[in-house]
Formats: structure tokens, C-alpha cells, sequence
């Protein structure tokens, strides 16, 4: 796979941070009692949907869980958009009635966040369907997590899509831990992508099984991601997995019982901003002061989507009660 | 052009095949309603007109049937999904209520989601309990789809082609005894009855007969037995559970000042319950007795003839109801 250009390289990583930056600052603001129900934090996870989102065309498809405000910001929404919707403001991306976990955008084709563990799967199964029938050469990415993999949507949506030959991707971001639950306390397979194999037949037909990626490594989950994406849209659907680990709580006020800390700051040291920019200034001699900037940006950014979210109106009762149904 | 008697079997399959000609969106998926023709035959030679791609037989998996009908609808596409009776719903119940009915809301309307469910109900077939349900009502409990309940071949075909070209999502419940039932219906392919309206089957004085589905046959046995003793019975028919129309309950009501709720379901938290709160609340000027309620036995349905019948409402139940009252 051709190497990306510089511009997209520090594009990434200007999303990696725009996506940490934000992060934390919801957390802030759910600490202060501005975000409510609850939140569920991408950090950590960042390299895997940047990577994964930027091996799409723009008329391809992407649909995820309630952990989505990182797809959201990797597929271009406006991070003000994202922010107004997380203090519940008309001007938010559902207009104040998603939330963190359910976000979305038609037009760019993030067909949203969903709050059910594996109720978006036999969605991605539908979009896939629509665009296989009316011949467009489209392609569905639909991440969930390892959890995901457990329940009986999984199975479903998968097989359906073997049966198919759906464009899909599916890709399980796991991040070991479905809650509190490790995925060796959780899943009959420990390689959790070997579950293709359920869907699949010797002389290759079905479901692909394809790589387990470091989704530490915004380069790996590229390539692999942009290789899955062109087999699912020449043979069907593919079954990757990214390896990732998710730095804070499941949502907010997590304990943590079921890891140490010794655990946690073992990834951190080899978190997916820090690494990846160490890969930029080896490979681009004094880019430094570039990332710098970008760093300054993203707080910029986050601090303007902030003020523009607290500076939104509420919703009425007409939005209470609007888009109930088609009017 | 004239009405002809036909089935509620065929007026099924004339609405899915009009409706699949004038629009290539529409297509049906579900459990053998390919190359097996329809559990229920409604879809019988659909696959030769119409071919693989636009009926498509899918594995035995509701929660994906409905879901991805879903995901489907949302990109554009208008699939008309068959779920082989509505017991089977239950599995598909987080992909209906969660999904279906609330992502165009959820997402402030960014989404559309222009889809069917067909499904049959009803027991009185020996099938055991976990086959003889009758829990439409459970899906009319949530707003952002509506819930269809023909009871009849003409009321069947316009219902169908009206969900159909909506653009909100219908779940289409059909009765597995009734599809012989045999009534006039328009062959004209613009047909399309009004979603959400109630109709009055037959006209009475005396007392207000509320029912919808197998509950209409059983009422109109009721209603002819009742004229022998003197007894003019109007028969509401519903429809619709979502929206529901009570208006022409309400109308009625002014005039009988007597109302008897007939349904197949069970009947805590039921059709009955809904109408008898409502009733009290709009008409408690005009009423004379306590609402009556028929519904099945709050039992499970058991397989042994005599004592499912004895479970399931009929016309003699009716009957009783409405002597209570008037
Ligand atoms: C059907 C369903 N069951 C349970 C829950 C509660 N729940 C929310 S997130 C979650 C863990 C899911 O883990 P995983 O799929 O690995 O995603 P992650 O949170 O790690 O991103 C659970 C059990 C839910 N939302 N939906
Ligand atoms: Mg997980």
C-alpha cells in the first residue's frame, strides 16, 4: 500500500488530537454536570478509528456503537456540532435529542451511534443491502466492540451478510473489556476475528477472515482497513479486529475493579498519539513545531466548539415532539 | 371498475404485487417467503415475477429480518419484511421498538425509515402457548411506528398498499385463521385506504361493540344473535391500533351509551383497558354502564381443543358482555 502523503499523515494526526482534546473536555464538563446520562470516552482508541475512517470514499458508509464521538470527528463532523449535542443543544448533530451515544449525520454518511451493544450490526447488514441493490459501488464500515461480538446480532448480521455477499467491513475495536469483563471472562474464541471462520467455507467462499491489527499504529489500521474495504467491495464482507485498549473508565465513574493500574500505564506509555508522533518527526526532519501548532489548534477548536455549545439554545417542546413520525 | 370477492389471502398478494410493480424499492424478505411461496402462500409466485433480488428468502433470524429491513429502509430502499408469526416478533422486539420506531426520532429526523413487517397472529389453532399469541397490541404501546390490524379482505389489501407507500414504519398484522375470509375488494391498483381510521362495520342503537381483527368476526356472529333478541349492535371496527381512532367510538357511544371491547388478546393492559380509560375520561357524561371487556383468559393457551377454545373469546361471550349492559 502507497504510502500517504505528508499532509494526511499530520491530517491524522490533527484528528487524534482534535478526538483526545475533546475527550477530555467532555469529561470535564460531565464532571461540572453540563453533559449528563452517560459518556463513554474514545481515549485511547483513537488511532483505530482515524485509521479506519480515512480508508473510506466519501460515498462509503460508516455506523458504529454509542462509543462514537471519535468516528464522529474522524468522519468530519463539526467538532461544535458534536460538542452542542453533548450539552444537549438544538444546534447539537440530533438536535439535542441523541446525546453522546447517539449521534450521527446522514450527510456524510455516519449513520450514527447506537446505544443497544450490537443493535446497529443487522442495520449495517440493511445499508449494505441497499447499496448492493441499487448497484452503487459503496462500501459499509461498521465497527463494535469486542462485547459486541457476544451477542446474537453478531451472529445474525454476519451470517446474513456472508449469505449476501453484503459490502461490509466489520471491524471489532477491542479494547479487551466489554465493561468490567475481560474478553477471555466473555468469548469461547480469544482472537476474536478466528469468528469469520463460523461464516466462511474452505474454498473461500462467505465471510473473509481477515487480519488481527495493531489498532495502536494509525498506519496499520489504515492499510489494513483499506485493504479490507477493497475486499468487501470486489467479494463481500470481511471480518477484521483491532487491538486497542480504552485509557479511562468504561463511562464516567467506572471504579475499574477488574484492572490494575500498572495495567492501564502499561498502555499509556505506548498510546497511539504519542507513538504516531514519534513516527512523524523521524520521518519528517523538524516537524515539531508543526505538531505543536496542531496541538495549540485542537485546544483551540475544542475551547470554540465549547463556547459554542454553551452558547446554543435549548430545545423547545417542539422539538420535544417533532420527528416522531413522518409528518 | 367492479369489486370482486377475493380472500384476505389474495387481497394480501394483490397489494405486495402492486405495490412491487409501481415501485422497484419495494422488494419482501423473510423466512421462506421465496422458493416456499409464503408460509401463508401471500406470496406465492413472487419469486418467478419478480426474481431473486427483490424476494429474498433469508435464514431463520428475526433480530437481522427486522434489523437490517431497518438499516435498509434508512438507505433509501422500501422492504416489506416477513416475520412468520408474530411470536417470532419477540425476538425481533429490540430491532422493532429500539430501532424501527426511534431512530428517526433519535437522530432529529435525519433518518426515514419507510418499511413493513408482516406478520400473522392469533391462536385457536392447537399450537401450544408459545404459538398462540395474539400481542399486537404490546407493539401499539410505541410511538414511532404504527400498528395495522385488517380484519377483513378489503380493509386488508388497502391497509397493506397505504403501509406500504408510507414513508413511517407499519408493523402488518395479519390473522393466520382469517386468510380465507372472503369479501369484495376494488381491483383498481390505486386503492389505498387512509392510515389511522376506524370504521364502523355495522350500524346499531343500543349498545357499542369496539374490536378489531379475529374480534370483528367474533362480534358480527355476536351482533346477528343479539338482533334476534332485539338487540342493535354497532360494530367499531379499529383498524389500526397506532394511530388509534376512537372517534367514531366516541360517536357512537352518544347514542348507545354502552360499550363491550372485544379483542383476542390477553386482557390486563389491553385494548380494552386503553378504550375503557379513554371512554371514561371523554364520554362520562354519556355513559350508563361500566365498559365491558372480552378478551382472551389471562392463562396461557394450551394445546387440547376444548379447553383452548374455552380460553379464547367468541360469540357467546359476546353476547353475555353485552346483556350485562343493556
Ligand atoms: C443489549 C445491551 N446489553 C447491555 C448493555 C449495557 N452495556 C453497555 S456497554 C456494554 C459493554 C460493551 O462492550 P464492548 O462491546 O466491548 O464495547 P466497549 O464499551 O468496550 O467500547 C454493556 C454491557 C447494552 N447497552 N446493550
Ligand atoms: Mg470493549
Amino acid at each position: 500500500m502507497a504510502t500517504p502523503k505528508k499532509d494526511t499523515l499530520l491530517d491524522w494526526y490533527r484528528q487524534m488530537v482534535l478526538i483526545r482534546r475533546f475527550e477530555e473536555r467532555c469529561a470535564e464538563l460531565y464532571q461540572q454536570g453540563l453533559i449528563g446520562g452517560f459518556l463513554h470516552l474514545y481515549i485511547g482508541q483513537e488511532a483505530t478509528g482515524v485509521g479506519a475512517v480515512a480508508a473510506l470514499r466519501e460515498n462509503d458508509h460508516v455506523i458504529t456503537a454509542y462509543r462514537d464521538h471519535g468516528i464522529a470527528l474522524a468522519r468530519g463532523l463539526d467538532p461544535k456540532a458534536v460538542m452542542a449535542e453533548m450539552l444537549g443543544k438544538r444546534t447539537g448533530v440530533s438536535g439535542g435529542k441523541g446525546g453522546s451515544m447517539h449521534l450521527a449525520d446522514r450527510e456524510r454518511h455516519f449513520w450514527g451511534g447506537y446505544g443497544i451493544v450490537g443493535g446497529h450490526l443487522p442495520l449495517a447488514a440493511g445499508i449494505a443491502l441497499a447499496a448492493q441493490y441499487e448497484e452503487k459501488d459503496e462500501v459499509v464500515l461498521a465497527l463494535m466492540g469486542d462485547g459486541a461480538t457476544n451477542i446474537g446480532y453478531f451472529h445474525e448480521s454476519l451470517n446474513l451478510s456472508a449469505v449476501w455477499k453484503l459490502p461490509v467491513v466489520w471491524l471489532i475495536e477491542n479494547n479487551q473489556y466489554g465493561m468490567g469483563t475481560s474478553v477471555e471472562r466473555a468469548s469461547g474464541a480469544k482472537e476474536l476475528v478466528r469468528r469469520a471462520l463460523a461464516y466462511s467455507s474452505e474454498d473461500g467462499s462467505g465471510m473473509k477472515m481477515g487480519p488481527r491489527i495493531d489498532g495502536m499504529d494509525v498506519l496499520a489500521v489504515h492499510d489494513a482497513v483499506s485493504e479490507a474495504i477493497e475486499h468487501a467491495r470486489k467479494h463481500g464482507p470481511i471480518l477484521i479486529e483491532s487491538l486497542t485498549y480504552r485509557l479511562e473508565g468504561h463511562s464516567m465513574g467506572d471504579p475499574q475493579r477488574y484492572r490494575t493500574k500498572e495495567e492501564v500505564e502499561s498502555f499509556v506509555e505506548s498510546g497511539p498519539i504519542g507513538r504516531f508522533r514519534q513516527v512523524l518527526i523521524d520521518k519528517y526532519k523538524g516537524v515539531e513545531s508543526t505538531l505543536d501548532k496542531i496541538d495549540e489548534e485542537a485546544l483551540q477548536a475544542v475551547e470554540d466548539a465549547v463556547e459554542f455549545a454553551q452558547n446554543s439554545e435549548d430545545p423547545t417542546y417542539e422539538d420535544l415532539i417533532s420527528h416522531v413520525y413522518v409528518d | 371498475m367492479a369489486d370482486r370477492p377475493i380472500t384476505i389471502r389474495e387481497a394480501l398478494s394483490a397489494a405486495l404485487r402492486e405495490e412491487m410493480q409501481r415501485d422497484e424499492r419495494v422488494f419482501i424478505m423473510g423466512e421462506e417467503v421465496g422458493v416456499w411461496g409464503g408460509t401463508y402462500a401471500v406470496t406465492r409466485g413472487f419469486l418467478d415475477e419478480f426474481g431473486a433480488k427483490r424476494v429474498r428468502d433469508t435464514p431463520i433470524a428475526e433480530m437481522v429480518i427486522a434489523g437490517s429491513a431497518v438499516g435498509a429502509a434508512m438507505a433509501g430502499l422500501r422492504p416489506v419484511a416477513e416475520l412468520m408469526t408474530i411470536n417470532f416478533a419477540f425476538l425481533a422486539l429490540d430491532a422493532i421498538v429500539n430501532h424501527m420506531a426511534k431512530v428517526r426520532y433519535m437522530f432529529n429526523g435525519q433518518f426515514t425509515v419507510p418499511m413493513v413487517i408482516r406478520t400473522t397472529t392469533g391462536g385457536g389453532k392447537q399450537l401450544g402457548a408459545t404459538h398462540s399469541h395474539a400481542p399486537e397490541v404490546l407493539f401499539a404501546h410505541f410511538p414511532g411506528m404504527y400498528v395495522a390490524v385488517p380484519g377483513t379482505a378489503y380493509d386488508a389489501k388497502g391497509m397493506l398498499k397505504a403501509s406500504i407507500r408510507d414513508d413511517n414504519p407499519v408493523l402488518f398484522v395479519e390473522h393466520s385463521t382469517m386468510l380465507q375470509r372472503r369479501s369484495p375488494v376494488p381491483d383498481d391498483p390505486d386503492f389505498v385506504l387512509p392510515i389511522g381510521k376506524s370504521d364502523i362495520k355495522r350500524e346499531g342503537d343500543d349498545v357499542t361493540i369496539v374490536t378489531f381483527g379475529k374480534g370483528l368476526e367474533w362480534s358480527m356472529a355476536a351482533a346477528e344473535q343479539l338482533e334476534k333478541d332485539g338487540i342493535e349492535a354497532e360494530i367499531v371496527d379499529l383498524r389500526w391500533l397506532r394511530p388509534l381512532d376512537l372517534e367514531p367510538v366516541f360517536e357512537s357511544f352518544k347514542k348507545t351509551n354502552r360499550c363491550v371491547v372485544v379483542e383476542e388478546s390477553l386482557p390486563m393492559f389491553s385494548v380494552g383497558a386503553e378504550v375503557a380509560a379513554q371512554l371514561q375520561n371523554e364520554m362520562f357524561d354519556y355513559m350508563d354502564a361500566p365498559v365491558k371487556r372480552v378478551a382472551a383468559m389471562d392463562n396461557p393457551l394450551p394445546y387440547s381443543r376444548e379447553i383452548e377454545l374455552m380460553a379464547l373469546p367468541d360469540a357467546q361471550k359476546i353476547v353475555a358482555a353485552v346483556k350485562e349492559v343493556v
